[in-house]
């Protein structure tokens, strides 16, 4: 038996050797600098050792790996950057080079080195690790539930790059494996044989022997498409069937990116490529794609949003230290409309006993009536169980009287948005809940500080802020009001951290974070509407930009009379000038004169008929001033107005201390409204931008639209020093 | 610079471009050596006079492959000393032949050659030799790739013209074929595709339908509708020209160019070159002019190719008296006579490719022939001969009777 670090590594007496991951301190096997190393030590023992007839790899873990160390991805591109500074670019690429492909080429030792080699896989097995299945000989799946295969990369903005997506394409149908390399679904086992993608599905603890059973029957060290006369499963590139799969998808990529993801072209044309050479010069390259999207800022910058600036926030990185767990056993809901009824569903499924009030029973028992369809929904598409339903149902208490909530741990208040109506509530349940109860309100409008004021008990007041669709929506915005102390900021993280969304603590101000953000893409929208840019172009900028709908589709969602009724708020709180005078006649025109309320009454910007997909309302054209010939029209400026205005807000936020940490309103930004996802987030596509550009671009933009694109100190001073959020958060840190 | 002239043109009929075309039966290098053979005998050419054959070919492959230019001139009997040459740029090719021809005349390097084109749909298939542009990502995505047919709808959608539009133009395409062939106007130039015993195997078009009207073009359904959605290309047609909400699809088989087996041929030369020959030349070419253009909307290319064309010739529009503008689609046409101001009366006087049939490659060659056929017929002096290409290209030729 020889020792490494991360493998232990024996061979029976048959002559079949098992190597099994399992790395000492780590809850998770991952693919490290240090593993790639004993890999090969391993490859080369099997490969020259006579007596030792073949390996199964295997995982001493629950889990077989969640793939490569992105850390380690992300440091060998500083590691280029620094290099290319030292020997200069062509230098330092030539081994940026080599060192991005060592994965691939280590696999590739593994599939060609004469010995068979068996993955046997237990829970997920992801990314890199599951490359290395690909490449392995044999693969086998345990049959649990949990047991997961798949190739996520796309997610962070890479892609498969040892081997992946090489194999893929040689194991299935082209179209089949463009779709699960663009998606980076987990598949399941039983799916995951029907795909092709492995060979054998057997309980847990027949993983290995299955493996060995198969090296001992003379299973081939030779991959399939090593073999003469292999055919791809799709033929080849150019011929009637290749013409059939390649143009459309290259269309759907167009259509289901906009292009604003290198990683899918990537994916894409590696595939295209790849399937047209032998192997080895296959995995060339797919290695030249992958040293360049490595070295791309989108692949930067989502790394460090949806992985690891997500992993840190859930995982309650803005969470008081000194503050111990917060017990939350019983969870008030007061309000049982659309929002208190979903934010009951949402608890009570995280296995919270939930007291759901509202004025009388039956407005309770309705608002219970939400979890009932929604845990219908879930037993029609299989997801649940009948006993899961009753279960859930029998967690919700519906009440009207307040005193069921003497005993509850948080209150959260989701009534109609009036300062009088919120203060009664309050006062209600302040009467009645314990000293240590946590209220929260999730008004969405309404300052914290403002209604905290109505509250006995104001450092114990916090604003837990829910998004529509609750039961889809992952982001939280929990706001601090001026008292908030730091006992209601953990019990609030805590909360969505027991219901498995991500939390973004931000502090009081109108419209919090991502409203006011949102608001700035409407208003932008609006705006071009009236410069007279047609409508479909406007749409169309916010799609290609990347937002998930135009700004016109997005006021028709959330309501053109909402949108109306804020501004008017806002105009009667603010004044005058801090509202666009046009965007107020515009909505007036739309909601008072056309009773245009947006999709809700099936007529908006857009109409709604009853069969067949939205139109832009015709009758548009008469409420724009004058009509833009499109042709003279700069799309991409049209693309960057609608990106920017969102993102100086948000720089706004930060001047103004309602965002403390730049993961927050990138994170925020995302899961709250879809904010371009390929930037990584509002903050990091100015850092990734550069402050200095932006600020230009933001100076260009104010001189031709105007001072809502006047640039905020904060940018000045980042543009002056060099300064990034990131950076500036950093040196905060540190200090 | 020498004068380019026009000393004959010829072309075969269209045989409708399926298995059960008349035409199918006729190898692709036959269809060419019978216009090749008729420019020889009518003219009493002796071919060793002939420095170049060109020939346009959309899918050199298999039998229309490595040089067909070749293959047929030698198989029409012109020598070993007589060399040709196959060009490729899709839909313009056989007219971008005659045009390569004249420019070797008008350079002196060349005192009679042969421009034209061949396309058997029937027996290679649309398509067959394959090309990055759809399937290569690396070219497109950036591009926008897009099947023809889902770029006439945007051209469709973006200029306004409705079904009844593009039905209606169809339905004139087809009254004024039928009217020609009823004339006569087209016999000077069809040449009968025989077989080896002299028994005609096809002497008219065969793809027209004259019977056609709004109310049988009504119920065919669009033809791209489906692909534009589950394909993905109305979402790239939109993102090129995002001022576009929705495609609306109204291209159908009726309103399309017929998809035909034929040949074309066009004898150029300088004025030496006729006299050599003994020949009196028939027109002399202008100018000719190709571009690159928009490649979503591709077939707009004729516009900005005619405008160009024109300016080289030291003429405008209104200098000449008839269009002729190969009519890939309806909207192809319509957007033409929209862009240009046109007097619709003007264009494609006799009909096209949505009656006849657009055998690719040659088209080119052939209508450059019809057009100048029907000067004589009228007794008019000039004519623009345009077709749309694929990739976003256009070619044009402007002619003028001698």
């Amino acid at each position: 038996m020889t020792n490494f670090n991360n493998f232990r590594f024996e061979v029976d007496g048959d002559g079949i050797a098992v190597a099994t991951w399992d790395m000492p301190g780590r809850s998770m096997n991952v693919i490290t600098t240090e593993v790639m190393g004993e890999l090969s030590a391993i490859i080369e023992t099997v490969a020259n050792d006579a007596a030792i007839k073949g390996c199964v790899v295997t995982s001493g873990k629950d889990s077989f790996s969640g793939g490569a160390d992105l850390g380690m991805l992300q440091e060998s591109k500083t590691q280029f950057e620094k290099l290319a500074k030292e020997k200069g670019p062509e230098e330092a690429m030539k081994a940026f080079f080599e060192e991005s492909r060592r994965l691939s080429l280590l696999y590739r030792r593994l599939e060609t080195s004469g010995k068979p080699f068996v993955a046997a896989i237990h829970g997920v097995c992801l990314g890199g690790a599951f490359e290395l299945a690909l490449a392995c000989h044999h693969r086998v799946l345990s049959d649990v539930d949990a047991t997961r295969v798949g190739l996520p990369e796309i997610k962070v903005g890479l892609f498969p790059g040892a081997g992946g997506t090489q194999r893929v394409a040689r194991l299935m149908q082209t179209g089949d494996a463009l779709q699960m390399l663009l998606k980076g679904d987990q598949i399941r086992p039983l799916m995951a044989r029907n795909m092709g993608l492995v060979h054998q599905v057997v309980p847990r603890d027949q993983l290995v022997q299955a493996g060995k059973d198969w090296i001992k029957g003379g299973g081939s060290a030779e991959a399939p498409w090593d073999q003469k006369g292999f055919k791809l499963p799709s033929n080849k590139v150019y011929t009637p069937a290749g013409m059939q799969i390649w143009p459309p998808a290259n269309a759907i990529y167009r259509r289901e990116t906009q292009d604003n993801y290198p990683a899918a072209r990537a994916i894409l044309e590696a595939v295209y490529q790849g399937l047209q050479l032998p192997m080895d010069q296959a995995l060339r390259v797919e290695s030249r794609f992958f040293a360049k999207i490595l070295r791309s800022k989108e692949a930067a910058a989502m790394i460090r949003t949806f992985f690891l600036s997500m992993q840190e926030l859930n995982k309650g990185a803005r969470r008081p230290k000194n503050v111990p767990p917060t017990s939350l056993k019983k969870v008030g809901v007061v309000g049982a409309g659309f929002m208190g009824a979903s934010i009951a569903y949402v608890t009570a499924n995280a296995g919270m006993e939930v007291v759901l009030i509202d004025r009388d029973t039956e407005a309770a028992e309705k608002g219970k009536a939400h979890s009932h369809k929604l845990m219908t929904d879930q037993i029609m598409k299989g997801r649940a169980k009948t006993a899961d339903r009753d279960a859930l149902l029998a967690r919700i208490k519906a009440s009207a009287d307040y005193n069921d909530l003497k005993d509850c741990d948080l209150v959260v208040e989701a009534v109609f948005e009036d300062p009088k109506v919120k203060a009664d509530v309050i006062q209600k349940v302040e009467a009645v809940i314990p000293a240590d109860c946590i209220f929260a309100s999730n008004t969405s409008t309404l300052p914290i500080s403002s209604l905290a004021k109505t509250s006995k008990r104001p450092d114990e007041f916090i604003g837990i802020h829910f998004f529509s669709p609750v039961e889809k929506m992952m982001l939280v915005e929990v706001i601090l009001g001026k008292q908030t102390g730091d006992k209601a900021l953990a019990a609030a993280l805590d909360f969505v951290r027991a219901i498995k969304k991500t939390p973004i603590a931000v502090n009081d101000s109108r419209g919090f974070f991502a409203n006011r953000c949102v608001l700035g893409y409407i208003l932008e929208g609006h705006l071009m509407f009236l410069e007279g840019v047609p409508p479909a172009m406007i749409e169309n900028a916010g799609k290609q930009a990347g937002m998930p709908v135009g700004p016109l589709s997005l006021n028709d969602e959330v309501g053109v009379d909402l949108g109306l009724k804020i501004l008017r708020a806002t105009k009667e709180q603010l004044g005058e000038a801090a509202i666009v005078p046009a965007q107020e006649q515009l909505l007036t025109e739309l909601v008072d004169k056309g009773g245009r309320l947006g999709r809700k009454n099936r007529k908006g910007f857009y109409d709604y008929p009853e069969n067949g997909p939205k139109r832009l309302w015709p009758g548009l054209k008469e409420l724009q001033p004058k009509h833009l010939d499109a042709e003279t029209l700069d799309m991409q400026e049209l693309k960057k107005r609608l990106l920017v205005t969102q993102a100086l807000e948000a720089a706004r936020t930060v001047e103004e201390g309602v965002i403390t940490d730049p993961r927050e309103a990138d994170v925020g930004s995302i899961l709250g409204f879809g904010f371009a996802p390929y930037t990584g987030g509002v903050l990091s596509y100015i850092d990734f931008m550069g402050a200095k550009a932006f600020v230009d671009l933001c100076r260009d933009l104010q001189a031709k639209y105007g001072d809502r694109f006047a640039p905020p100190k904060i940018l000045l001073d980042m543009a002056a020093s060099g300064e990034t959020f990131y950076g500036q958060a950093e040196a905060r840190k540190a200090a | 610079m020498a004068d380019a002239f026009i000393y004959d043109a010829v072309r075969t009929p269209r045989g409708r471009g399926k298995a059960d075309g008349s035409l199918h039966e006729v190898p692709a290098v036959d269809l060419a050596v019978t216009a090749l053979d008729a420019i020889r005998r009518r003219n009493d050419l002796d071919p060793i006079l002939v420095e170049d054959v060109v020939l346009g070919c959309v899918d050199p492959v298999g039998e229309a492959g490595g040089d067909i230019a070749r293959a047929s001139a030698l198989k029409a009997g012109f020598g070993k000393e007589v060399p040709g040459i196959q060009i490729n740029r899709f839909c313009a090719s056989g007219l971008d032949a005659v045009n390569l021809a004249a420019a070797q005349v008008m350079t002196g390097m060349k005192d009679i050659a042969i421009g034209g084109g061949v396309e058997s749909m029937s027996r290679i298939g649309m398509g067959a030799s394959g090309g990055a542009w759809p399937a290569d990502p690396g070219i497109a995505v950036p591009y926008y790739f897009l099947p023809q047919g889902i770029s006439a709808d945007l051209i469709a959608t973006k200029y306004g013209f409705s079904r009844d539009d593009v039905d209606a133009y169809a339905v004139e395409s087809q009254k004024r074929a039928a009217r020609a062939w009823e004339e006569g106007r087209f016999k000077k130039s069809v040449i009968p595709v025989k077989d080896i015993n002299g028994l005609t195997i096809l002497d008219r078009d065969e793809h027209m339908r004259p019977q056609t009207d709004m109310q049988s073009l009504g119920q065919l359904k669009a033809a791209f509708e489906q692909i534009g959605d589950m394909g993905g290309f109305d979402a790239v047609a939109i993102a090129a020209h995002p001022d576009v909400e929705f495609i609306n699809h109204v291209h159908h088989a009726g309103n399309s160019s017929g998809i035909v087996d034929g040949a074309s041929a066009v004898l150029v030369g300088s004025e030496e070159g006729g006299r050599k020959a003994g020949l009196k030349p028939r027109a002399r070419i202008r100018s000719f002019a190709s571009i690159g253009s928009d490649l979503a909307l591709m077939l707009t290319g004729p516009i900005d190719v005619s405008e160009l064309a024109l300016k080289k010739a030291g003429m405008t529009k209104d200098d000449i008296d008839l269009f002729e503008i190969n009519e890939a689609f309806s909207a192809v046409v319509l957007r033409y006579i929209q862009a240009l101001d046109l007097d619709p009366a003007k264009v494609n006087v006799n009909g096209g490719a949505i009656a006849m049939g657009h055998p690719l490659g040659a088209t080119g060659g052939m209508i450059i022939g019809t057009v100048l056929d029907e000067l004589e017929r009228t007794g008019k002096q000039t004519a623009l001969i345009t077709l749309c290409v694929a990739a976003g290209m256009g070619t044009a030729t402007v002619i003028e009777r001698v």
